[in-house]
């Protein structure tokens, strides 16, 4: 049937509870940011409502796009990185035994659990001098005394991964369960070796889940702020660092209003531009 | 075309954990041939076809094709294509992709590729529809690209699992007779995997039935319809009426006291079981048998239209069906009483 109902009550009903979630959680909280980005902060106080740009103009600071191209930078980077480990393991979780395919999920997304500050701490301490893991590589002779490897940009982009991942596996993983295997057996009988199937067909398959993937990675740690404060020089912090100790530490409530707003709006920018580029590739195919 | 694809099994099991699939089958299938493997789900048809598509290894046992041994080769180096059972289709490509993928891999020429993909095109009646995306395909014409695909390295073995299942009655006979025309015109040595034995009989040139991971009978169709050697080959090519009768040893059967002479096979003696399929038994009016003739009462009939069926209770275990054309049928009524004949060439003992 083509002709469109007039939707029901019943319907207007049951769509007015995801619609109110998302008004009084996303749309007032963003217009009260968008707000407050233009009031005027008072030193030594708080902030009083006025309208002004100085936070707008102070945002177009050198440091400040520099952050903001740093922290598009890692986080793409994380994306790949995260997408590169997680989507063959989650191809060949796919294709384990179920005993051993749910053990190894389990363990995973048991990683959910973890606080991003107790990740933070954790890392912290595995890559810190007086106890972390140089200590095994000397205690087994491979090296003379024991270093620290944070903070450095590894570790801040370690971390991003590492609280990323589980959250890239549970995107991939849906797609990943349904592919039928006769799809993959199929290109075997055509000729193609494990390794060819996996990059003629099993990848351009699966391509928008790992786009997909790819975007949620980025989108979550651009966000993450404690990581990089932990694990980073300040040459290393994210526009998410500046934004916490803007708010916490400076009490500058406005001004990280105003670079929270930016940096969602770069955000949107990065991923519209990815999905442009995979439906132009897709239409080409 | 030369004749190649002659296939040999020796010895072959597989087992999955503690479940046997496949219990031990050897098998010499000649080239050039449409050979079907025929039986119930579960019986190791479909495990058989991918051990030797390469896509599982057997436990034991040892194949060979053309006399190369290919137990160790993995499915890549096989030469042989293959039509799945979902078909398998690759979503991400059009249909000319499909079908030339295979030449892809190898690195074909552009040009010699659309040229292939051309000619598989026509070959399946699917000409001009290159561009199409697959999912704007029905369902034969997605059957189409599969066997096309498969076609297109021309393989020296063409195997097919269940490939009509998904289609409905109608299309399914169409696409079995084109497969068989095709297959002919290729010459191509092909084994089709199937639970339809209307299917192994319109097909091919030679039954394999299995059960239970073992061969129960290989022979042309006919000749399993005719002669079954055992009563599951009896029971599941078809319908057939199984008596239990006492071999005399001399060529005469004992059936519930009733004399019957068979031809051939009844030279032993003891419990023996006689198959007659429902077409060859035969109603008389007079309730007096006869030699090889049960009394019984009738207890339904049935006009299909292109077959008229009556089932009479003779007292010997399950109803005896008699099948005939509704052209020379005598009427009936239920609960006549009446006699079934059941000629002596169209007895066949089954065990001995």
């Amino acid at each position: 049937m083509s002709v469109r109902e007039k939707p029901s009550g019943r319907t207007l009903g049951v769509l007015a509870f995801p619609v109110g979630m998302l008004v009084v959680f996303f749309l007032i909280p963003f217009g009260i940011m968008v707000a407050t980005s233009f009031y005027h902060r008072v030193p030594g106080a708080f902030y009083t409502p006025a309208f002004e740009l100085a936070n707008w103009q102070r945002l177009f600071q050198p440091v400040f796009l520099e952050r903001a191209l740093f922290s598009i930078w890692i986080c793409l980077l994380a994306g790949v990185v995260c997408i590169t480990i997680a989507f063959p393991f989650t191809y060949f979780l796919t294709r384990m035994r179920r005993r051993a395919h749910v053990a190894l999920l389990i363990v995973v997304l048991s990683a959910l659990s973890l606080s991003e500050v107790i990740v933070a701490f954790t890392w912290y301490i595995l890559l810190g001098r007086a106890s972390g893991v140089s200590n095994i590589l000397v205690w087994l002779g491979l090296m003379n005394q024991p270093t620290a490897y944070q903070p450095s940009f590894e570790a801040v982009l370690l971390g991003l991964c590492y609280i990323a991942f589980p959250y890239c596996i549970l995107t991939l993983y849906p797609q990943l369960t349904r592919l039928d295997p006769e799809i993959t057996e199929a290109a075997q009988t055509l000729g193609a070796s494990p390794w060819r199937t996996f990059w003629t067909v099993v990848v351009p398959i699966a391509r928008p889940i790992v786009m997909a993937g790819f975007l949620l990675v980025f989108v979550f740690t651009l966000g993450s702020y404690l990581i990089a404060d932990f694990l980073g020089r300040p040459e290393h912090w994210t526009l998410s660092v500046f934004i916490a100790n803007q708010a916490s530490a400076n009490a500058n409530v406005p001004f990280a209003a105003t670079m929270a707003i930016f940096l969602t709006l770069l955000s949107l920018i990065v991923v519209a531009f990815v999905g442009l580029i995979e439906s132009r590739t897709r239409r080409l195919m | 075309m030369d004749v190649r694809g002659g296939l040999r099994l020796e010895g072959l099991v597989k087992r999955f954990d503690d479940v046997v699939a496949v219990a031990g089958v050897d098998l010499e299938l000649p080239p050039g041939k449409l050979i079907s493997f025929l039986g119930p789900s579960g019986c190791g048809k479909t495990t058989m076809l991918r051990m030797i598509a390469g896509l599982e290894h057997p436990t034991e046992g040892r194949i060979f094709l053309d006399d190369d041994d290919i137990t160790d080769r993995p499915a890549y180096r096989r030469d042989i294509g293959m039509v799945f059972q979902s078909l398998a289709l690759f979503p991400h490509l059009n249909v000319a992709g499909n079908i030339g993928y295979g030449l892809r891999i190898r690195g074909a020429e552009k040009d010699r590729m659309a040229s292939r993909v051309r000619e598989l095109l026509d070959l399946v009646s699917l000409e001009g529809l290159g561009d199409r995306r697959i999912q704007q395909l029905s369902g034969g014409q997605r059957q189409r690209v599969a066997t096309a695909r498969a076609l297109a390295l021309e393989p020296r073995l063409f195997l097919l699992d269940e490939p009509l299942s998904a289609l409905d009655a109608n299309l399914r006979e169409q696409l079995q007779v084109e497969l068989r025309l095709l297959q002919q015109q290729l010459g191509i040595s092909t084994i089709i995997v199937t639970h339809d034995q209307r299917e192994a009989m319109t097909m091919s040139d030679l039954v394999v039935v299995m059960n239970a991971g073992r061969i129960e009978q290989v022979g042309p169709p006919l000749e399993v319809y005719r002669r079954p050697g055992s009563p599951f080959v009896a029971g599941f090519i078809g319908r057939t009426n199984l008596l239990v009768g006492e071999a005399a040893g001399d060529g005469s059967i004992d059936i519930a006291g009733h004399p019957f002479d068979v031809t051939g096979g009844a030279d032993t003696s003891g419990e023996v079981t006689v198959s007659v399929r429902p077409e060859a038994a035969q109603l008389v009016a007079d309730a007096m048998p006869g030699r090889n003739s049960l009394p019984g009462t009738v207890v339904f009939v049935r006009d299909l239209g292109e077959l008229f069926e009556c089932f009479v209770d003779c007292g010997v275990g399950e109803h005896v069906i008699v099948a005939g054309s509704p052209r020379d049928w005598v009427p009936v009524q239920q609960g006549a009483e009446v006699a079934v004949l059941f000629p002596a060439e169209a007895c066949v003992v089954v065990t001995s």
